[in-house]
This record gives C-alpha cells, sequence and structure tokens, in this order.
C-alpha cells in the first residue's frame, strides 16, 4: 500500500479553518481514545458533536449525541471516523450526503476506496491520523510529552487557531 | 494525494536535527535557545484542565518528575536523532535501563542479553534486577543464532550494546532483531558507544534505542543522563506478553496505553507509571548540558573516530602493546560488521593488551600525563582506565574474561584533542610502565 502523506500546511490550514467536527464513535467513557480526543479538541475550541447511536439522545462532554451523522442538525466541517476500517464504507457515504468537505479517519484507519469515493465528489480525505495529535504536534504541545513532532522551525508562535 | 505526494520535502539533515530539533524558540519569551526551566511545578487553568492533565487527556506539565519543557527539548531532539517516534529522559543511563524493563517485565519474567555489555549494566541485571523477580539469560553475541537458542517463553526483550564497552565488539544487529521478532518480543539496543551519528539501530530492525547521555551525547564531561527512545512500529498487541501495554492499567482507572497512545504508547507508559512512582528524572539543568553538547554532536563524533582510529593503529604497532581490539583495525575481526554497521568509524572507545599483564596494564594508567585516568567514556578530554581493577571489577574472573576486561586489559576513550598529543602521552605512558612493571619484578 503506497505510504500516506499529508504536508503540515494542509493539516494546518483544515485545524485553522474548520470549527465543528462530528465525531462517529465517540465514547461516554472517559478512559477511551475517542472522549479524549473529543475533550481535547473542545478545549482548542472546536465544536465536537459525538455520532453515537448507543448514545443518541444523551450528552456527552455537554454536546448531545446523535445516532448517525444524516440526524446533525447543524453544519459539519470535518468528520471524525473512529470505526474499523472495513466498516467506514456507510459512514463515509453519509458524510457525502451530509456534505461535509473534510473528512478524517483516525489512526489505523484507512479505507481507500471510501476516500476515493469521497474525493470524486471533492471533500478532502485524510486516513490513519488523528486530529489531536496533528494537532499537538503542529502546535509544539506533542513535543512536551517527548515526541518527535518532526517539526523544525527559528518562528516563535506555533498557534494554530487565533 | 499525488499532488502532495511530488511537493513531498527533503527530511532536514543530521546535522540540521542535531541543533534545531525540540528546540525550536520559547513561545512566550521569544528565547531562542532553550530556556533552563529550573521549576517543579506548573500552575492548572482551572479544576478541569488539572483533571484532564492529571488524566492525560490533554498535553502539558504538572510536575518535573513527569515533565519539564528543558527535559522534553531534549527527548524530543535524540528521538529525532534516532529516527524514532518519542523518547523518555531519565537521571542516568542506569535509570532509563531501569524504568524501560520496569514498563515491560512483570516479575517472573525473563530476558536474553549480549554478555558484551558496560560491566555496571552487567551488574545490573544480575544482582539488582533480580531483586524486581527478573532474570537475565547471557549469551556470546558473536553468533546470533546464541540469542535464539537463549529465549525461553519467558522471555519479553533482547538487549545488547550494537558496540560493546569495552571490547570494540559490534554485534551483527539485523539477524538478533529478525530472531526478536520472530519471537515477538523488542530488541532493545544500548546505542551509547555509536551514539546516532554513527549507527542508528532503527534502521537495522530494533525497537528500542537506550543512552547514557553521560557519555557522547552530553560529550564534555559535565552531566548525568540517560535516555529510552521507541521507535514506534513494535506491535504490543500481537501476543499477550506485554500486559502493561494491552490491559486497562488500575493505576490509571482502567486507562489502555498502547489503544490511547498507540505508537508512543511505551513512552506514554514508561513516563506516566516508571517516571512518576519510580521518580529518577533527570535535571532540567543537566538537561540544558546534554542539549548544549548534542548541538556539535556530529562534529566531536567525526574528531572521535578520526583519532580513535589513528591512535588505535599507532597502539597496534607499539612494542609494549600485545594486541589492539578496536573494530575500525583490519586486524579485528569485527571489522566487516563494522563496516556494515558504523560506516562513518567505530567509535572512540576500545582496549588494547599491555605486554606484562595486570602490573604494566595498571602502571602504564597511572603514568599518563593527558589522558585522564577515570571511570567514564565519551569525554571531548582522552581518558584510559584498567577495567579489571574498577567498572568491571565486580564480575568473576570468567566473566572479566567473557566481557572483554581481562588483567592486561587497558580501555581508552579517545577525546578530540590535537591527536600528536594523545599518541605521545600513550608512549611515554607505556615505556614507563613497562620500565616500573620490569623494575618491580626484579625486585
Ligand atoms: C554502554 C553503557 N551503557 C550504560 C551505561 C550506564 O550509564 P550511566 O552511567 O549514565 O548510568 C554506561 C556507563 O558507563 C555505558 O557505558
Amino acid at each position: 500500500m503506497k505510504e500516506l502523506y499529508y504536508p503540515d500546511w494542509q493539516i494546518r490550514r483544515i485545524l485553522r479553518e474548520a470549527n465543528t467536527i462530528a465525531m462517529v464513535g465517540a465514547s461516554q467513557s472517559w478512559n477511551r481514545p475517542s472522549y479524549f480526543a473529543m475533550k481535547y479538541l473542545q478545549e482548542k475550541g472546536f465544536r465536537v458533536i459525538p455520532v453515537n447511536p448507543r448514545a443518541a439522545g444523551e450528552e456527552i462532554l455537554g454536546e448531545r449525541a446523535y445516532a448517525s451523522l444524516t440526524d446533525i442538525p447543524d453544519k459539519v466541517d470535518i468528520v471524525d471516523i473512529f470505526r474499523r476500517s472495513d466498516q467506514v464504507g456507510p459512514i463515509v457515504d453519509d458524510a457525502i450526503e451530509i456534505g461535509a468537505p473534510i473528512i478524517w479517519m483516525q489512526l489505523t484507519i484507512r479505507n481507500d476506496e471510501a476516500a476515493a469515493k469521497a474525493e470524486a465528489t471533492g471533500a478532502t480525505v485524510i486516513m490513519d491520523r488523528c486530529p489531536k495529535i496533528e494537532f499537538g504536534r503542529l502546535s509544539g504541545e506533542l513535543g512536551w510529552s517527548g515526541v518527535n513532532t518532526k517539526v523544525i522551525t527559528s518562528r516563535r508562535s506555533k498557534r494554530i487557531r487565533a | 494525494m499525488t499532488d502532495n505526494e511530488s511537493k513531498r520535502p527533503q527530511p532536514p539533515g543530521f546535522a540540521t536535527r542535531a541543533i534545531h530539533a525540540g528546540a525550536s524558540p520559547d513561545p512566550s519569551t521569544g528565547a531562542r535557545n532553550v530556556p533552563i526551566y529550573q521549576t517543579t511545578s506548573y500552575v492548572f487553568d482551572d479544576a478541569d484542565h488539572a483533571a484532564s492533565l492529571f488524566n492525560l487527556q490533554t498535553f502539558g506539565y504538572i510536575y518535573t518528575r513527569i515533565g519539564n519543557p528543558t527535559i522534553s527539548a531534549l527527548e524530543e531532539k535524540v528521538a529525532s536523532l534516532e529516527n524514532g517516534r518519542a523518547a523518555v529522559a531519565a537521571a542516568s543511563g542506569h535509570a532509563a535501563q531501569l524504568m524501560t524493563f520496569f514498563t515491560l517485565l512483570e516479575p517472573g519474567d525473563e530476558f536474553v542479553a549480549s554478555r558484551n555489555l558496560y560491566g555496571g549494566s552487567i551488574t545490573q541485571f544480575t544482582h539488582t534486577f533480580k531483586k524486581f523477580g527478573w532474570t537475565v539469560h547471557f549469551v556470546d553475541p558473536t553468533d546470533p543464532e546464541n540469542f535464539r537458542a537463549a529465549l525461553t517463553p519467558k522471555c519479553k526483550l533482547i538487549f545488547l550494546e550494537n558496540l560493546a564497552n569495552p571490547g570494540g565488539i559490534v554485534v551483527d544487529m539485523e539477524p538478533v532483531a529478525e530472531i526478536a521478532r520472530a519471537a515477538g518480543i523488542p530488541l532493545i539496543v544500548d546505542n551509547t558507544m555509536a551514539s546516532p551519528f554513527l549507527c542508528q539501530p532503527f534502521d537495522w530492525g530494533a525497537d528500542i534505542a537506550i543512552h547514557s547521555m553521560t557519555k557522547f551525547l552530553g560529550g564534555h564531561g559535565t552531566s548525568m543522563g540517560g535516555i529510552t527512545v521507541e521507535s514506534g512500529r513494535f506491535d504490543w498487541g500481537q501476543n499477550d506478553k506485554f500486559p502493561s501495554m494491552t490491559t486497562p492499567d488500575p493505576a490509571y482507572h482502567g486507562l489502555t496505553f498502547y489503544e490511547t497512545f498507540g505508537d508512543f504508547g511505551f513512552s506514554t507508559k514508561m513516563r506516566a507509571v516508571a517516571l512518576r512512582d519510580l521518580g529518577p528524572q533527570i535535571a532540567p539543568m543537566n538537561a540544558f548540558m546534554i542539549l548544549t553538547g548534542i548541538e556539535t554532536l556530529p562534529l566531536r563524533m567525526a574528531r572521535h573516530v578520526e583519532n580513535a582510529q589513528a591512535v588505535a593503529e599507532f597502539l597496534e604497532g607499539h612494542e609494549q602493546v600485545a594486541w589492539v581490539s578496536y573494530a575500525g583495525l583490519k586486524s579485528s575481526p569485527f571489522n566487516d560488521l563494522a563496516k556494515k554497521y558504523l560506516p562513518k568509524g567505530a567509535g572512540s572507545v576500545f582496549t588494547f593488551g599491555v605486554k606484562g599483564g595486570y602490573e604494566a596494564g595498571m602502571r602504564t594508567v597511572e603514568s599518563v600525563e593527558l589522558l585522564s585516568h577515570l571511570a567514564n567514556v565519551g569525554d571531548t578530554r582522552s581518558l584510559i582506565i584498567h577495567p579489571a581493577s574498577t567498572t568491571h571489577r565486580q564480575l568473576t574472573p570468567d566473566q572479566l574474561v567473557a566481557a572483554g576486561a581481562g588483567p592486561d586489559v587497558v580501555r581508552v576513550s579517545i577525546g578530540i584533542e590535537t591527536v600528536e598529543d594523545i599518541i605521545a602521552d600513550l608512549d611515554q605512558a607505556l615505556n614507563a610502565g613497562a620500565r616500573i612493571a620490569t623494575s618491580a619484578a626484579a625486585q
């Protein structure tokens, strides 16, 4: 399989311009990775709308959860998918239906077929990346945990959002 | 994607990363060099922020025992130089080793290690690790198959020094990595003697690299430090050998580290549990000294190996010298392996045998005037020691010979002084040592 590559400027632009993230597979349990990501992205100023049939109608981190993407009444900028690669297809179909401009599959998740379909409609697709980790990496925060961000810069500010 | 691919930039070179990785200007002050954050603790924005930090849900500093901005700059820099995913620093190389093993092993677990290690590591593994319930099986590393033969079902890792201290021995890492992979366990390489400038163990299949930063990384003999780097490529979930990575951690309310932190899950676990609970954090001041040292690592290492090669060649022709064990010499049985794994040079620490054995060896070491007689390696200064009576004296006579530290062995760490001066001092010390030993024997 071809190695995925997304330039830093592209990820940075997405994270700067997007405001609303629909998180498919957001968990109600505080010790699940999706909960970690949701909480962090909220702290960074994103509105995160959980999509989880089992939690539909209930709240996660102060946001009402929906059963599916198509139930969300608001405009969605990013669909962030926490689902196994082989279960991504129908979710991407929904994301295309609601006109989400960015479709983002989490770390270890990749479905080239679904991605090609979405890209054909003009959507941007990011796979096998986590928006929390990418935000932390490009803002320098990930380096606080000794992680190799691969960001080399002589500039003072790595701020992503105003 | 295809469009982007064509614009993929060349990653910055080693010397650029040695200076810049992890060390962008301080965002709040604009300070160009990494400041020494001499603080124990960090304020929280509010109770929720504090909760997020303690739950590991957000990135940030709580208390210097588990993280500090000067230290994390160092961690990111070394992770970058090793082409690794993440790193955790420690107060010393030994502390890094302890925390690495503590993160992976349960009481009753076992591991296989090369017998050609720094003497302190042999002692740590044999005696101190026993108290944690871990059992080591030492093997002769010169045949990679020895590692496979020693593996038991309880073995959770393989450990070796690719360029061994003190012996000038180069281990054939690639097949050993293959043996570890087949067994579903990580290969851990102590890369102290080579430094990432001379060798990058992840290129050869290693999963974790450890350094005593006290040595070449710091490089100036000023500061103790250790570090563990993870490649990010080991699949901790492939078997049930690593419950600390793959099962919910009761000390973190059921958090599963590998699932939550993925390719830096090992480092996160090592920091959140081993560093938190064992406590051997490096001091920010020492991290700063080592950061400064690393900026010149490429320049220093190039000179270290150039000088070492010249000194080794000189010693090989000296009439008081019985043998020289330097992998950069054509006469070394490890010369081919050195060409493969250490193409820029075979390090600057090696041993030689003094004719006249224990007495002549000790007297030579006592006769130096420029080289320093002390128990360290990887300094700008040239260093010399007689391992059998110092660093390796805890070992049995058999272990001494096996570890390359027999009675006639002298170890040198060649510094970056003017090479003619190093050679002249060794020449006079060898002649003086022989004179003293002969006249002592005559009396
Ligand atoms: C190869 C090697 N590994 C580990 C260590 C231990 O490091 P430290 O002295 O920083 O604890 C040393 C120290 O001599 C060493 O030479």
